[in-house]
């Protein structure tokens, strides 16, 4: 019975951020608060990722960026290819100021369309299991695993820098059209705000159903007890690959969505500092649980843009504090002071935050 | 053939700088499992330090080795600070150390571009240090030659403090075994403070090593932290051993690769080759045998 409640409250639930979503907030909300908030929804798929790997399976996962930005760069190459078709331009616009007259290889691929959207399904996905392959089947973990993220960060940042032909650190921007649809209509920029809230569900639908699965289970098992679980048959490095290859995968969904959106990528979007910054909201909302990085991500988004509008140098002092106060001293985030004062409110004895999963995150 | 000792000997700087960034990682994230991503401020405040210190004293060689004392205080009396304020309260959650300590980076980076301002300052190197060394058709920068000097002598100077030292065998002690450590009298606060201040002066002094080569600026110690990450990870946690080897491989590697295809490339290839030596080395080239099971 309370089974078929919990099931009617996540059923509610979504459909209540549906009506929120679809219908209030386009009603309310200014054309570029919308475009706003529809950047600050690419984030947020992008903390629901790393909830799951991060909060649920305990892998710390420094190196988002990439995924984020492997989507976000071939959605981008898509948009300048199709940008100077218009002009009638073989070349996008920077190339051709730089000389280069003819599309470099890698670039082709992103002509067509679909070759552009399976890109942006399977690439980030497929890096990310090359990489857990080879990190989790060799039991590298821990510490070691979340240096090593970080480490692929600063690599493909420094790559993408050191590129003439992905546009250096100015990155790809100016673009006009979205699959045929033009950018500067606000009709268009509407419907890709929808697309951004629409993927948002699913993919935190997605992740409902991984979680509350018996992989789910079994990802939190090996969190909190690695070598139990081995013992128990499985292999452990599956288990991982799976939620890290699922992070990568939304990861890189939302940088696509990103760049039309935001209308700009560069290496300043991808690198080891906004790769960390994305796990501030996971950590404020509450990376074990499913909303919490969603609100978390949300929250801290609409901050830093309001907070750096008014102070640009306050907004790196609030953020650094931020970790240091809410990683040190919250490590459960909002949603673990929420299950605090719900537990305290049912008068039950408060236990202490358990401090078991942690402790088994290093080696 | 002196394009080979050319490289060479760039890879032995790059070496030199990323073991001193590293030897002090080695410390505190291999010894006590802290993560400490403010390391790389700990290095930028040497460096600053230098140029400081050069305001007030400008004689050339005085104000180097003043500044190599100072920053290895200042560098280690942050680590302290640091230590006693956040990370104590964390030693059982070391991958949120990192996260913590990646925040207090993040406002000491602010904290020095708001006091020095943004753009880059430099610090003079002293006259004796300027021009090079021909070794085998091979220009050496007199600058670099030094700094693989004074990373020689911070390891052998760390090794001894480890070895013929009280405090080295406590650090030792309470590393090896800490509840051990403990019931034989030695308190294991006071030595994980005394083991902080250790590692991070030794930031400090990689700072001030970095500006004899280029200059300063607030993001100076960001730029080497990863690779000296990377230096612990491939040397194996907490070995001095490994971290030398590691530290030097990995510097004549990269000015090799450098020199054949680009900087960018040279990165990617380098952490290319780093997952593919850890599929045959998961735990670094030297690790200290436990009974644990991986």
């Amino acid at each position: 019975m309370s089974e078929f409640i919990a099931k009617r409250g996540a059923l509610l639930g979504f459909a209540l951020a549906a009506i929120l979503l679809f219908a209030v907030a386009p009603a309310v909300l200014s054309d570029f608060r919308l475009n706003l908030l529809g950047k600050f929804i690419c984030y947020a798929i992008v903390a629901v990722g790393i909830g799951l790997a991060c909060g649920r399976g305990g892998m710390l996962t420094l190196g988002q960026g990439v995924f984020f930005g492997i989507g976000a760069y071939i959605m981008a190459m898509h948009l300048k290819i199709s940008d100077a078709d218009l002009r009638g331009d073989d070349v996008p616009d920077f190339m051709s100021i730089a000389g280069i007259r003819e599309l470099p290889s890698y670039w082709v691929p992103f002509t067509s369309p679909i070759t552009t959207i399976l890109g942006i399904l399977f690439l980030p996905a497929l890096v990310a299991l090359v990489l857990g392959l080879g990190v989790f089947k060799r039991r590298v973990k821990g510490a070691y695993f979340a240096i090593l993220s970080q480490a692929l960060a600063a690599a493909f940042a420094i790559l993408l820098i050191g590129q003439q032909t992905t546009g250096g650190s100015n990155g790809l921007n100016r673009f006009r059209t979205f699959f045929g649809f033009n950018l500067n209509d606000p009709a268009n920029k509407q419907m890709l705000f929808f697309i951004a809230a629409g993927v948002l569900l699913v993919v935190v639908a997605i992740t409902r159903q991984l979680m509350y699965s018996r992989y789910g289970e079994l990802l939190v098992a090996v969190r909190d007890q690695e070598e139990r679980v081995r013992f128990l048959g499985y292999d452990p490095a599956n288990v991982k690959i799976v939620a890290y290859v699922a992070a990568a995968f939304f990861a890189g969904l939302a940088g696509a969505l990103f760049v039309p959106i935001v209308g700009i990528i560069s290496p300043n979007d991808v690198g080891i500092v906004p790769s960390i910054a994305f796990l501030i909201g996971v950590a404020i909302g509450g990376r074990t649980t499913l909303l919490g990085p969603v609100l978390g991500a949300l929250g801290v988004a609409w901050a830093q843009t309001t907070l750096s509008e008014q102070f640009p140098s306050g907004w790196t002092y609030a953020q650094g504090l931020l970790f240091v106060v809410v990683v040190g001293f919250f490590p459960a985030g909002i949603a673990g002071l929420f299950a605090l004062r719900k537990r305290k409110q049912e008068s039950e004895p408060v236990p202490e935050p358990s401090e078991e999963p942690e402790k088994e995150l290093t080696r | 053939m002196d394009v080979v000792i050319g490289q060479l000997f760039t890879g032995l700087s790059i070496g030199s700088i990323l073991l001193l960034a590293a030897l002090g990682l080695s410390l505190t994230f291999g010894q006590m499992g802290v993560i400490n991503m403010a390391h790389g401020e700990f290095i930028m405040a040497g460096s600053y330090t230098a140029y400081v210190v050069q305001q007030i004293v400008s004689t050339g060689g005085a104000s180097l080795f003043i500044s190599l004392i100072v920053g290895f205080l200042v560098g280690g009396a942050m680590g302290v600070l640091l230590e006693v304020t956040l990370i104590q309260r964390m030693y059982h959650r070391p991958l949120d150390t990192l996260l913590v300590t990646f925040g207090v980076g993040l406002i000491l980076q602010q904290l020095a571009r708001d006091i020095f301002g943004a753009p880059a300052v430099n610090v003079v190197s002293p006259g004796w240090l300027s021009g090079g060394v021909d070794i085998f058709g091979a220009v050496v920068p007199k600058t670099r030659i030094f700094i693989l000097v004074l990373a020689i002598v911070a390891v052998l100077a760390l090794s001894m403090a480890l070895k013929k030292t009280a405090m080295g065998r406590r650090i030792r002690a309470v590393v090896q075994n800490r509840d051990l450590a403990e019931t034989s009298g030695i308190s294991s606060r006071r030595t994980d403070i005394s083991t902080f201040f250790l590692g991070s002066g030794l930031a400090g002094v990689a700072g001030v090593a970095l500006t004899l080569i280029g200059s300063t600026s607030s993001t100076v110690g960001q730029s080497y932290l990863i690779d000296a990450f990377l230096v612990v990870v491939v040397g194996g946690l907490g070995q001095i051993k490994g971290a030398v080897i590691a530290a030097f491989a990995l510097g004549i590697l990269n000015s090799f690769i450098e020199y054949s295809t680009t900087a960018s490339i040279a990165k990617v290839i380098v952490f290319v080759l780093i997952v593919i030596f850890l599929q045959a080395r998961p735990q670094g080239l030297f690790a200290v045998k436990t009974r644990s099971l991986v």
